[in-house]
């Protein structure tokens, strides 16, 4: 299988604290192929930006991966030291964050953070780097005579856009993009995401987008994970899971989301009560059951397995 | 009574007895403190002699060794005695209640006038803020041991000889306090000026609650363990500079020693052998200033979320 | 002007000095700035219906927010509730208060609106006690449970710190203490915007089943037209502190008249036909 990039396989992260361990991400397995934009959604604290994390090997102390295997292409990198690790990270992977600022140095002009980028990752001298620099802000719209400009003048649009610009300029093969137009308005934030899109497929390069907006996956994603608590609870083709979801999370989630083309005034939302459990109180058996319209006895016992590397769920066994 | 337990109970599950227990320097730090608090406390009741009780003194006690028979009278003395014949013991002991309680009351006037201006300073903003921020700039630029001895200074000469010694401490209090408040100040506005801003504080506005209400009843809570932790290290420096000033004759009097009165008359009889009239109070001094300040590093590690 | 008018907001404006203190700008010869964060803006909300703003980040939302309820006062134009002028300085104390009882405001961070050393049940309490609602501390129990239930939260909650619960359940004790004092008005500035959209769906109905129960008026703030749609009766657009357009919500999400409010309904990410948003399949 060769237009498999990354493979995550059975990865459980855990944090060990006084009262018993939490355990933030716990037995999860995906594929991402050569060239997709898989979707990550799921609520706050369900851990999203942590499966994130495992895969760039920036897990904070003293939380680690505990059991599970990461491949990149034929690399299995969950166990490389730091130095190699850090190779791979920003060369052969590289991320966008949520808040463009943050990730951005406000006392080095953009041009010069581009083109030191490009040096650190790249086989070229400076002249090649400044070119290619100047050709990365021109494919992100920014006008190249403003290489010299300072994060701080930009709008935050502009600024995300310089990210993406940074992102993309060591030629990495997977992007992870974690909430990266969250803090956007929705015009920009489609001029963005139109423009991952657009730059992600002339690479050929592959893009984790985490989210916790179905809209965006909807208009964004090839594929789309569902995670609850910490587990895969439903995966597949975003097309056909946002028009048949199955598990019944991800039916909820779908369903209490509004849509600017239905409804009024008098429209009762559909809405999951309860809430997510936090990490320290997690039900026995399924992680869902307590809010599961659907839930059976043995939901309570046993926690179900991903089926047919799709969904995790005992109404589909 | 259940929920006295409960909240014992909540106590010992906390984190905060958790970092206590896993730290074996804080634990000897809190006993050390806690050991001198009790005998500071009930120094009546546990010091062998009252060495104010100048009837009970004996000259030809004076400048016995520790636990060593006085050569005249017979009497032993665990800690030796001084020149006047004076229980060294009993010294430290009512030394200590003299130290302990002008720290305590220094800091905690330092805390009130800090932690009121900051809040105002932080709250009001403009030029009550310059005005404020601006005159601790001018305090912190003089060391604080300077600025209480000019206020004691001050204080001296204004007061009519016959009070002046009754006074001393209380002058020494006010010395202290007010060279102290400038931290207390400092962190309390640059948190209020954080929490002002908070929508819980907007919420408080749109009731109605005036300025004072919101920096007492909703920002104050809020600034608190901060002030503990500089409370603590205020203290351990309260009790220096209070030694420091007695050390220098401008402190406590005679008449009422503390440990740094006691240590300037030990030092006089350094050098023609009598050592132990300088050692005792001065590691008493240490242990104290050293375990204060050993408590009010952990608390400060362990309140702050930050650096955990 | 018709009766049922609860608030009307005429010719309101708001201009923020931005300039530099006097002596660095005496200094470096530089004018005085000012920004227009609200200009000219005039609308009514009808009593017991919802009026909501929307707009991107900057246009003034939230500054014709705080105007509303009173804690802004603007530069220009007035806010007469109930044909009371909101900011008449010849008012009475008296006067004052009984006006203010009847504003209350929902704030958006689920973390910032609650004070994190307070109680639950002092937080609930503390409007009663402020405007003398409850003549006993047993009445003022019964209010804070009766205010515990009306928004999904059970008695018991009332002894626990904010910290305890999660960023919707926070959002409903927002909501509980904006109903302590009975107002007639609440100002919600953007409530769902940092909640996940499963919980953002119980906070809405809630608020939504409070106005019907309550007659409420709401003016609701939010930059997301998918949530308008189903909250509002009438949307008023905003940029830069300019109301572009106003309408009710059907004929202003249909058939937009300016290019600003096209594309804003343009860019709001949908799921497609996948859902109905109305119920579960
Ligand atoms: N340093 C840490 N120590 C302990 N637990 C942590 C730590 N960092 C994160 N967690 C926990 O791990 C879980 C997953 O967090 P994660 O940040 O991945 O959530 P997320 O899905 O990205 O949520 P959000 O939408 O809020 O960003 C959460 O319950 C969080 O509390
Ligand atoms: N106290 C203030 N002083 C100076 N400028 C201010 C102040 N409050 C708001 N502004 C400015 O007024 C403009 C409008 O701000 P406002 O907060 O009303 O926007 P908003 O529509 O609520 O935006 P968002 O969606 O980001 O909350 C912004 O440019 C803001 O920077
Ligand atoms: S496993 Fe049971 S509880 Fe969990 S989602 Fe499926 S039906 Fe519901
Ligand atoms: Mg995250
Ligand atoms: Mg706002």
């Amino acid at each position: 299988m060769t237009d498999i990039l990354l493979s995550v396989r059975n990865l459980r992260v855990v944090f060990p604290h006084r009262h018993g361990d939490l355990v933030p991400i716990d037995d999860i397995s995906f594929d991402v192929k050569k060239g997709e934009i898989i979707g990550f959604v799921g609520e706050s604290g369900a851990g999203k930006s942590m499966t994130g994390a495992a895969i760039m090997g920036l897990i904070d102390d003293p939380g680690m991966i505990e059991s599970g295997e990461i491949w990149l292409g034929d690399v299995r990198i969950d166990q490389l030291d730091a130095k190699r690790l850090i190779k791979i990270r920003g060369k052969r992977i590289s991320m966008i964050f949520q808040d463009p600022l943050t990730s951005l140095n406000p006392l080095k002009t953009i041009g010069d953070q581009l083109v030191e980028t490009i040096l650190t990752h790249l086989p070229v001298n400076a002249d090649q780097a400044k070119r290619k620099a100047l050709i990365g802000l021109e494919e992100v719209g920014i006008d190249p005579g403003r290489f010299n400009a300072y994060p701080h003048e930009f709008s935050g649009g502009m600024r995300q856009r310089v990210v993406i610009a940074l992102a993309l300029a060591a030629e990495p093969e997977l992007i992870i993009a974690d909430e990266p137009t969250t803090a956007l308005d929705v015009s920009v934030q489609a001029q963005v995401l139109e423009l991952l899109k657009k730059l992600c497929r002339e690479r050929n390069a592959s893009v984790m987008l985490i989210t916790h907006d179905m809209g965006v996956i909807a208009e964004t994603t090839d594929r789309v994970a569902v995670l609850y608590a910490g587990r895969l609870v439903e995966i597949g083709n975003t097309a056909s899971l946002l028009s048949s979801p199955r598990h019944p999370y991800t039916r909820g989630l779908i369903a209490s989301t509004p849509s600017v083309e239905h409804g009024d005034i008098s429209t009762h939302l559909y809405q999951i009560d309860g809430s997510m459990p936090r990490l320290d109180a997690l039900p026995t058996g399924c992680s869902f059951h307590p809010r599961c319209q659907d839930a059976l006895p043995r939901c309570r016992l046993r926690q179900p397995e991903v089926i047919n590397k799709s969904v995790a769920c005992f109404l589909y066994e | 009574m259940s929920k006295d337990k409960s909240l014992i109970n909540r106590f010992y599950k906390s984190d905060f007895f958790y970092d206590f227990k896993k730290s074996p320097v804080t634990i000897v730090s809190f006993v050390v403190v806690l050991v001198l608090i009790l005998l500071a406390v009930f120094a009546d009741l546990i010091a062998p002699t009252d060495p104010f009780d100048a009837k009970s003194l004996n000259l030809l006690n004076g400048f016995t060794a520790p636990m060593e028979p006085n050569a005249f009278t017979g009497e032993t003395f665990t800690l030796g005695t001084d020149d006047q014949g004076r229980d060294l013991l009993s010294a430290i002991i009512f030394g200590l209640r003299v130290s302990l309680f002008v720290g305590l009351t220094a800091v905690i006037l330092a805390m009130v006038l800090g932690v009121s201006l900051g809040l105002l300073a932080g709250y009001r903003g403009g030029w009550v803020d310059s005005v404020i921020m601006r005159a601790a700039d001018i305090q912190v630029t003089f060391p604080s041991i300077l600025i209480a001895m000019l206020i004691f200074g001050i204080a001296r000469g204004l007061l009519p000889p016959d009070l002046r010694d009754e006074l001393a401490i209380t002058v020494l209090i006010i010395a202290i306090g007010l060279s102290e408040w400038v931290p207390f100040a400092r962190t309390v506005r640059g948190t209020t000026m954080v929490e002002k801003e908070k929508e819980y504080v907007k919420a408080a506005r749109l009731i109605g609650l005036s300025g004072r209400q919101i920096m007492v009843r909703h920002i104050l809570p809020n600034v608190l363990s901060p002030v503990l932790v500089i409370a603590t290290i205020t203290l351990a420096l309260a009790i220096i500079a209070e030694a420091t000033l007695s050390f220098l004759g401008v402190g406590a009097p005679p008449t009422e020693p503390s440990l740094g009165t006691l240590i300037r008359i030990g030092q006089d009889f350094l050098f023609s052998g009598e050592w132990w009239i300088l050692l005792f109070p001065a590691a008493t001094l240490l242990a104290l200033a050293l375990s204060v300040n050993l408590l009010g590093d952990w608390l400060r590690d362990t309140l702050n979320p930050r650096l955990k | 002007m018709s009766k049922r008018e609860f608030i009307s907001i005429d010719r309101l404006s708001q201009r923020f000095d931005l300039s530099d203190p006097w002596i660095a700008r005496v200094i470096s010869r530089r004018p005085k700035q000012f920004l227009d964060a609200v200009d000219n803006v005039s609308f009514n909300i009808e009593k017991g219906k919802t009026y909501a703003l929307v707009g991107e980040s900057g246009s003034g939302k939230s500054t014709i927010a705080l105007t509303a309820v009173g804690l802004l006062r603007p530069t220009g134009g007035s806010v007469l509730i109930d044909g009371h002028n909101l900011y008449d300085r010849t008012q009475s104390q008296l006067e004052h208060r009984r006006i203010r009882r009847r504003l209350q405001m929902v704030f958006q961070s689920p973390y910032a609106s609650l004070n994190p050393r307070w109680r639950v049940g002092n937080i609930l309490a503390e409007p009663l006690r402020v405007f003398s609602l409850a003549d006993s501390q047993s009445a003022e129990r019964r209010r804070v449970h009766e205010l515990l239930e009306q928004v999904g939260l059970s008695i018991s909650d009332a002894h626990r710190f904010p910290h305890e619960f999660s960023g919707g359940q926070r959002q409903r004790i927002s909501i509980a203490r904006a109903l302590a004092s009975r107002p007639e008005f609440i100002v919600c500035d953007e409530p769902t915007s940092a909640l996940d959209v499963s919980v953002q769906a119980q906070v809405l109905n809630l608020l939504k089943r409070l106005q019907n129960d309550l007659g409420l008026t709401y003016l609701f703030i939010t930059h997301d037209l998918a949530v308008v749609r189903v909250m509002a009766h009438r949307i008023g657009v905003l940029k830069s502190g300019r109301l572009i357009e106003e309408e009710s919500t059907e004929s202003l999400i249909e058939s937009p008249q300016s290019e600003y409010t096209k594309m804003l309904i343009r860019s709001a990410p949908r799921i497609g036909r996948a859902t109905t948003g109305t119920s579960f399949p």
